[in-house]
């Protein structure tokens, strides 16, 4: 085209980044990768080709890592850890702030290679990956500086094997590896088979940083390398992100190993537009959400719940700005659509709208399609309702669906219908409402008037089915550091066997269930005899089996009120617990002393009191954050109750540990459903009694009595329960964790060991994390 | 939601024809002033600099495209003199300048024939030398005249008036108004759509543009709603500002400006031109305006006849960029024949 031409036409034309030195640098390589093992690069194995989604092209040979590879690498990382640990937190600084400046001086390098493998548009791996790839070392360039001072109380925990996905390799590596070693852990990463490329790069800086050996390990290949890192004995904590389904499996894979696990998985975010927004820019807003990356992202505002007297003009103006969107060589600079990763995601991402897209109005954009590469067009799928399966299904792709919504309440229910809780974004001018729907969307990360922001100070990971655990900001520093504690086996205590002759008090006392507020009987309508140690018969307690299971976690979600309470008034129903308990502390005391035969009943009833008190004390202090997050607004921290959590009380303390669980639970918000000490159920059973003179409203705390060894799989398999706390003296971490995976509940197991009830380690923050989830809401401001 | 257009004024495209083919769009009428939909309006500050600060990585043009692009600018020029030491003498050599934007060398290299800016724009003592000099040379440039109390806008309100007669008595044949910002200000939206209903009847077949000095009206919501009454008004041109306020054209303000013609063309028919105008020096930050309007109103905008850009010094650097362009050399200032 001549300028003339051009002068009338007004076209954009090409505008290609080069790809030169990218492929130059593979080139260097001739082609083909070993993997980063213990400071240096292996030579080649069997290898894989990883191509260019844009056009197919292979770019390299990567290497297939072998489990004997693994098993390298982790005794590799092993054999680092421990000096790596011990150097000062202002050591290992230096190093991460040598990692984010060498990621700053090779910035177009990573952005060409991660564009050229992956195939997400160069504005974006330039603009956004890159930059916050930096931005993350040198976020947790400060966290290892303040490490000591800060952080006291908690260790690393040692080597850590992380798996990550194709459609952020760069940073998620960068989300996996900062905080990892940061706090003096050793890491073994595989990147995704699709994405290897940055990784190996990275590999490099690893070097050009003076990274001692084994820090850093890097393993290339297909899921059954991940498969060899998880099932992996030496390793202690398995990160994971990408889908539901894998994290699943990983779940019921490291059930009972000890490991401990983080998951960011899959979403179906939902995308609120009220009538009052300033539509224009939430329909930018979607471009931001679903047209990013090509829609390839776990949080993508996939979702639309409109608001229904606006949906026409919402759709037409969206469909305008669709018409806009340039679809093409992810390279050129001026594209806002790329290629999806791989031919593979390609047929997924064409089967889910060829089997939904007939229960709504299809409007794809006009935009060519390349005749070669991974191309899909930005979809828009209107006229959904909740029931339509791609309203349910996550596509990662770049096709957005639509519903409508009458009412903020309603709007909520419809965002909230989902087995996912990655994100949600919420568009309204309207503090008032905005505020006030954020906290109520089942969520980890809360978009007001914007979407997709990230950032290394503002905590990123879901609720249900989108994985556990946090990235991110001090709340991310948790699943990297574990407290500084031995840890000692827990001894099995078994309840005092039935006398050959049974001293029996007249008068029978039969303690019952503690469901909704009333007392229950067994479903199954079998009970047992506790006996005190001399064989005098104390009472008896019903067995409960699942269906008890079922009717207490109905309660506690008939209780869900409760988590909207405020923290003072929760203060002031745990003081009085402890008031009316210490009322009647000599009963308590002489009914622990005959059920376990010693002396302590006075000494635990009295921990128990002051346990109340300090979560009485906590329930109105617990604070959240206001994160620094680098723009004009505000990322709030905010510590939501988690929900309904299912305990299993430590048999040794049969008053506290029911205390220790039940407290700081309740005193954030949650509802539980505690299985009593196993071998001493009855001061569970009495204390129900002190909960219904104290103002516990019915549902927000129920107790049965059983085999905790019965009660683990229905409890901890039970999809209406948000987290499960094994505490207790049978081991049932195994089952509790494995169990766990059908909704990706939060677990919490103590792996049979043994914990202080009565010391500092019964109480404190360690609880409170556990109790709640931090969702971070952002608020960007200005007028 | 919106009412029909309720004004038969419209005449048509009446303005000297530029030199290029060009579609021409019938005049905004304008219509009843309706407060329900300027109520409604919401510009939300945050999203909408998200969505400026990242265009400019999303859209890039370059080479031949660049070239033609930076052309294109020079043709929506409304090449400007605003000073108080004025004098004939420097308004025919900015008509010169206007006429002659780039050297034909240069011109020729690009295989294009002479082009001109969009207009001169200059105050009203000056729209009689402008006129003759333009006349004299035979070229069929518009000159603009800013009026209206230019640029605070607060001389009496029937000499306002006469100002607008007078100046299209004199030749001019755009006329760029100053709002009354306290209008905006004090939520007197009525009180605006009349003033601005009569400066239009003043203007008769001359064209009006809108300057709003966005930097003046505390808010993106604001200028949206100020935006709006302007066109329902009868405005054919809205535009960011005098060039005499501290915050002058900016992108988050020409969005929230072209989101609200893209509206009123969606709900009326009639096309609103858009002047930016101060604080546009470069020809990066032109292409960039180009794109936007582009990407938000689309291919018909860009044309003189709606979009053009106030400014002195961006013809400068573009004179400069095309030099490059044709050479492979970076340029001088010196090298181009001032304004």
């Amino acid at each position: 085209m001549t300028v003339k031409e051009i002068f009338d036409t007004m076209d954009y034309g090409l505008a290609p980044e080069s790809a030169k030195e990218a492929l130059g640098w593979i080139a260097e390589r001739k082609g083909q990768f070993g993997l980063y093992i213990g400071g240096r690069m292996t030579g080649v194995g069997d290898t894989f080709a990883t191509r260019n989604p844009a056009n197919g092209e292979v770019l390299a040979q990567v290497t297939q890592a072998t489990p004997d590879d693994v098993d390298t690498a982790v005794t590799a990382a092993r054999k680092a850890q421990r000096k790596w640990a011990a150097l000062s937190g202002h050591e290992r600084a230096k190093y991460l702030y040598a990692l984010a400046r060498l990621v700053q001086k090779h910035s177009r390098l990573f952005a060409v290679l991660e564009t050229l493998d992956n195939g997400k548009p160069i504005r974006e791996s330039r603009d956004i990956d890159i930059p916050l790839v930096a931005r993350h070392f040198y976020y947790h360039a400060g966290m290892a500086q303040l490490q000591d001072a800060e952080l006291p109380d908690r260790e690393a925990l040692g080597v850590c094997g992380q798996i990550i996905p194709w459609n952020f390799p760069l940073l998620m590596l960068s989300w996996k590896i900062a905080p990892a070693i940061a706090m003096g852990n050793t890491v073994v990463l595989k990147p995704a088979e699709y994405t290897s490329l940055t990784a190996l790069l990275f590999a490099q800086i690893c070097d050009e940083a003076g990274l001692p050996k084994g820090v850093v390990n890097i393993v290339t290949g297909d899921g059954r390398v991940g498969e060899a890192i998880v099932t992996h004995e030496d390793i202690d904590k398995i990160a994971f992100t990408g889908s539901t389904e894998v994290g699943r499996v990983i779940r019921r894979e490291t059930a009972g190993s000890g490991k401990s696990l983080t998951l960011e998985l899959g979403g179906k975010s939902p995308y609120i537009v009220f009538d009052d927004a300033d539509l224009d820019s939430a329909v930018e807003g979607l471009v931001d959400a679903i047209w990013f990356n090509q829609g390839q992202v776990c949080c993508a505002g996939s979702r639309l719940i409109v608001q229904e007297g606006i949906a026409d003009r919402f759709y037409a103006k969206l469909k305008a700005r669709m018409d806009k969107l340039r679809m093409g060589d992810p390279l050129d600079k001026s594209i806002d659509v790329g290629a999806v990763v791989d031919p593979v995601q390609h047929a997924q991402i064409t089967k889910l709208v060829e089997a939904g897209a007939s229960d709504g109005e299809l409007y794809q954009a006009p935009c060519p399609i390349p005749d070669t590469g991974c191309f899909y067009p930005p979809t828009l799928i209107t006229g959904l309702s909740s029931a339509s399966m791609l309203m349910q299904e996550e596509i990662f792709g770049p096709v957005l669906v639509a519903t409508t919504f009458r009412t903020p309440s309603e709007a909520v229910e419809i965002a909230n219908n989902t087995r996912y809780g990655l994100a949600a974004t919420v568009w309204s001018e309207n503090v008032n409402l905005t505020l006030d729907i954020a906290p109520k969307l089942a969520a980890g990360v809360v978009w007001v008037n914007g979407t997709n922001m990230f950032d290394a100070a503002a905590g990123f990971g879901g609720v249900r089915e989108s994985g556990f655990g946090r990235e991110g900001g001090w709340e991310g520093l948790q699943t990297y550091t574990k407290p500084r504690a031995k840890a000692q086996s827990l001894k099995p205590i078994a309840a005092f066997a039935a006398p050959k002759e049974a001293k029996v008090d007249a008068l029978d006392r039969t303690a019952k269930f503690y469901i909704g507020g009333k007392q229950a009987r067994p479903d199954g309508g079998y009970s047992q005899a506790v006996w005190s140690k001399q064989g005098d018969l104390l009472g008896h307690v019903g067995i409960a089996n699942r269906k008890d299971i079922r009717n207490a976690v109905e309660a506690a979600h008939a209780a869900a009120g409760w988590s909207k309470t405020t923290g003072h008034l929760r203060a002031q129903i745990l003081y009085y617990v402890g008031e009316n308990l210490s009322a009647r502390a000599e009963e308590f005391a002489a009914r622990i002393d005959a059920m376990m035969g010693g002396r302590n009943g006075r000494k635990e009833v009295e921990a128990a009191v002051s346990r109340l008190f300090t979560y009485a004390a906590w329930a109105d202090k617990y604070d959240g954050a206001a994160k620094p997050v680098p723009m004009r607004g505000v990322a709030l921290a905010m510590n939501e109750p988690v929900g309904v959590i299912g305990g299993f009380c430590p048999d040794d303390a049969p008053l506290l540990g029911l205390v220790s669980l039940m407290a700081p639970a309740i005193a954030m918000g949650n509802r539980v459903v505690l299985a009593a000490s196993e071998p001493f159920p009855l001061a569970a059973t009495d204390f129900y009694q002190v909960l219904d003179t104290s103002d516990v409203p019915a549902g927000v705390v129920n107790i049965v009595t059983g085999s905790h060894a019965e009660l683990a799989s229905p409890l901890a398999g039970h999809l209406g329960v948000d987290a499960v706390w094994a505490q207790s003296g049978a081991d049932i971490s195994a089952i509790v964790e494995g169990e766990s995976a059908g909704n990706l509940k939060r677990s919490w197991v103590n792996n049979a060991n043994a914990r202080d009830w009565f010391g500092a380690a019964g109480e404190g923050r360690e609880f409170l994390v556990h109790a709640t989830e931090v969702k971070t809401i952002w608020v960007p401001y200005g007028e | 939601m919106k009412s029909e257009a309720t004004s038969t004024r419209a005449k048509g495209g009446d303005r000297a024809a530029a030199q290029l083919p060009q579609v021409t769009h019938p005049r905004n009428p304008g219509m009843e002033l309706n407060m329900d939909w300027v109520r409604a309006t919401q510009a939300n500050t945050s999203a909408i600099e998200r969505r400026c600060s990242a265009l400019p990585g999303r859209r890039s043009v370059k080479k031949d495209h660049q070239a033609a692009w930076l052309l294109k600018a020079i043709t929506m020029i409304d090449l400007t003199t605003l000073a108080g030491d004025d004098t004939p003498g420097r308004v025919r050599r900015l008509c010169a300048k206007a006429a002659h934007p780039v050297r034909p060398e240069i011109l020729s290299a690009l295989g294009v024939g002479n082009i001109t800016t969009g207009a001169v724009c200059v105050y009203h003592d000056m729209i009689a030398p402008a006129v003759e000099t333009l006349r004299h040379m035979g070229v069929a440039l518009p000159v603009a005249a800013v009026s209206t109390g230019f640029p605070a806008g607060l001389s009496p309100y029937h000499l306002r008036i006469e100002e607008i007669r007078e100046s299209v008595r004199a030749g001019a044949s755009e006329i760029d108004i100053v709002i009354s910002r306290r209008h905006v200000l004090t939520g007197n939206w009525q009180a605006l759509y009349d003033e601005m209903r009569d400066f239009r009847e003043a203007c008769g077949d001359a064209h009006v543009k809108a300057i709003l000095a966005t930097g003046e009206l505390g808010s993106l919501r604001n200028v949206a709603r100020a935006s709006l009454v302007c066109m329902m008004a009868g405005a054919d041109f809205i535009k960011t500002s005098t060039g005499k306020e501290s915050v002058n054209a900016t992108l988050p303000v020409s969005l929230v400006m072209i989101r609200a013609i893209r509206d009123y063309y969606e709900a009326t028919g009639y096309r609103v031109g858009y002047k930016p105008a101060g604080g546009i020096s470069k020809a990066k930050d032109a292409i960039t305006y180009l794109a936007l309007i582009k990407e938000e109103l689309g291919d018909d905008w860009l044309t003189p006849d709606l979009f053009r850009f106030g400014a002195s010094s961006l013809l400068g650097d573009i004179e400069r960029q095309l030099e490059h362009h044709v050479t492979g050399h970076y340029s001088a200032t010196y090298r181009h024949p001032m304004g």
